[in-house]
């Protein structure tokens, strides 16, 4: 456990609100695949300018819980989630709630990168040209903005025409941060968005999610419990669709309350 | 260490009986494209491309008969390209989990494998008789209904190809179906669908059966889709037929350049494949 304290001790306080704008307010969620209940009525508040770690043994209901967020489990039939899921005043599960809006708004990143098979250029302005209608020199100011903002500006800088599949792994990640960052959501979901990278890419990603937390409210789902100690300021707990414990991340990691999170955190089962 | 004897012979055994059967089916279309050469060889000569089909004893080629199976396999390309990827992409993205694609998907199954002469007996019927003619249009039309299932089969399969992450990373920045499947599916599967539509026109470039019976065949040159248009396959089905010599040699030729159409056809669906996965 030294590591995880020493990891701890450089983790800033945690500073954002429940109050500002992007924080997620989850009130009674449940979901299911069919008739298999996956998230058991879950209440938490997500704050915002901060980064929430998600974490709990496979199969609890972390990837679930982010894909109810932007509601991109519609794209499956017998798939549905009940309760609420409060951003900015407005419950975005209600089905009037636009879902171009919520998606504009909550910007979500994968496990495996997946960019689209076209220049990195395009990649970044798909989406970007589809909500705002901006001339060409805006567009590739706002390109530049986003890829800046990812960190991988300097790398592309030279070759925005060339295929982004020629990119290595981590740079497909921080492309695909950087063009959904392109459209200014206020919500940034990660799910393992490092899990498939090597240290040194998981590294900058995770000194880019540092970056970006002042801007965004950050949801990750890790397996790497001392990627959430390094990176998060608040910390929940799930164990089969439920929440067992949420608090800020260095009460989680070195005094919590329930014994499944301590079973959990210190290795001995999950 | 040393490998067992019997796993030895087990190994040259599968190697041999596979080798075998890969040299048994490489033999037939060498042997086609070698006969068909070797019969056809005296009408392959620059006439064969500039005149038109002969009268019994006369000397001649097969323009008109080149031109009418072009412009009725690119017309039914033209038909049934635009039908079938829209269909392919009702089945493989917007009807996915309906009943209805499943059903419309069965059926398409069945028309893929339709006899071609039932499909030609068809527009026969509908078209032909109506308008009291054959005629080339009729032809083309034929031909796009053969056409149509092979469009639509690997429009289908190959968005289904594609990893539904590719389709939850395009909705995730909230972009609107169709242009998740213009932008990016149609991208990622270009090749692939590509490759479908040359197989298919692989296909139809040699099929008789439906001409047979809508464009039937025509002598003289002719441009007008409107009446009676000659076509590759029926000439070389006539010519065989007939007692001549001289047509003999003519269909010949045609069969050459047909196969050998179709082979470089296949190649390039090939190299198409091979640029796709890169």
């Amino acid at each position: 456990m030294n590591e995880t304290a020493t990891a701890l001790r450089i983790t800033p306080a945690y500073t954002g609100t429940v109050e500002s704008r992007g924080a997620v307010d989850l009130r009674d969620l449940s979901f299911f695949y069919g008739k298999a209940h996956a998230l058991r009525h879950v209440n938490m508040s997500v704050p915002a300018n901060a980064v929430t770690a998600i974490i709990g043994p496979s199969g609890c209901g972390k990837s679930t819980l982010l894909r109810t967020v932007n509601r991109i489990f519609e794209l499956y039939p017998d798939q549905y989630a009940t309760g609420e899921i409060v951003i900015d005043g407005r419950n975005v599960l209600d089905r009037r709630y636009p879902l171009s809006d919520l998606r504009r708004l909550v910007g979500m990143v994968f496990q495996k990168p997946t960019p689209f098979p076209s220049s990195i250029r395009s990649n970044v302005a798909f989406a970007l040209s589809y909500y705002e209608r901006l001339s060409k020199s805006e567009i590739n100011d706002r390109i530049e903005d986003a890829l800046r903002q990812a960190a991988l500006w300097d790398e592309v800088k030279d070759k925005l025409n060339h295929s982004a599949l020629s990119l290595s792994g981590g740079q497909q990640q921080r492309l695909c941060i950087a063009r959904t960052i392109a459209v200014r959501p206020e919500i940034l979901l990660l799910d393992e968005a490092t899990s498939a990278l090597d240290p040194i890419s998981t590294a900058k990603i995770e000194e880019l999610i540092h970056e970006l937390r002042e801007r965004f409210t950050i949801v990750i789902v890790t397996h790497n419990m001392q990627q959430a100690a390094r990176i998060s300021q608040r910390t929940a707990f799930f164990h089969l669709g439920e929440l067992i414990e949420f608090g800020s991340t260095s009460e989680i990691f070195t005094n919590p309350r329930e014994q499944q999170t301590r079973d959990y955190i210190t290795g001995r089962y999950g | 260490m040393a490998i067992p004897a019997r796993r030895r012979v087990a190994d040259i055994a599968a190697f041999a009986f596979a080798t075998a059967a890969t040299v048994f089916g490489l033999v037939w279309l060498a042997w086609i494209l070698w006969t068909t050469l070797l019969q056809g060889a005296a009408a392959l000569t620059p006439s064969l491309f500039s005149q038109m089909t002969p009268p019994p004893g006369a000397s001649g080629g097969l323009l008109n008969a080149f031109y009418g199976s072009a412009v009725m396999i690119l017309l039914g390309v033209i038909i049934g390209t635009p039908i079938g990827v829209a269909a392919g992409t009702y089945l493989a993205e917007h009807g996915r989990y309906t009943r209805l694609a499943a059903i419309v998907s069965f059926v398409n199954d069945i028309l893929l494998s339709a006899p071609s002469i039932v499909i030609g007996l068809f527009v026969y019927e509908m078209v032909v008789r109506t308008a009291g003619h054959f005629s080339g249009y009729a032809g083309a039309l034929a031909l796009a209904m053969i056409l149509l299932p092979i469009v639509v089969r690997t429009t289908e399969e190959s968005l289904r190809l594609i990893p539904d992450q590719m389709r939850e990373a395009g909705f995730a920045l909230g972009l609107p179906r169709w242009r998740v499947t213009r932008q990016i599916l149609y991208k990622a599967a270009r090749s692939a669908i590509l490759t479908g539509i040359l197989l298919g026109v692989a296909r139809i470039a040699g099929e008789t059966a439906p001409l047979l019976f809508t464009a039937l065949n025509n002598q003289f040159w002719s441009s007008s889709l409107n009446g009676p248009l000659a076509n590759i396959p029926v000439v070389i089905f006539q010519y065989a037929m007939s007692p001549y010599d001289e047509w003999h040699t003519l269909a010949w030729a045609g069969a050459f350049v047909l196969t050998a159409f179709v082979l470089i056809l296949n190649i390039l669906v090939r190299l198409l494949a091979r640029r796709g996965k890169n």
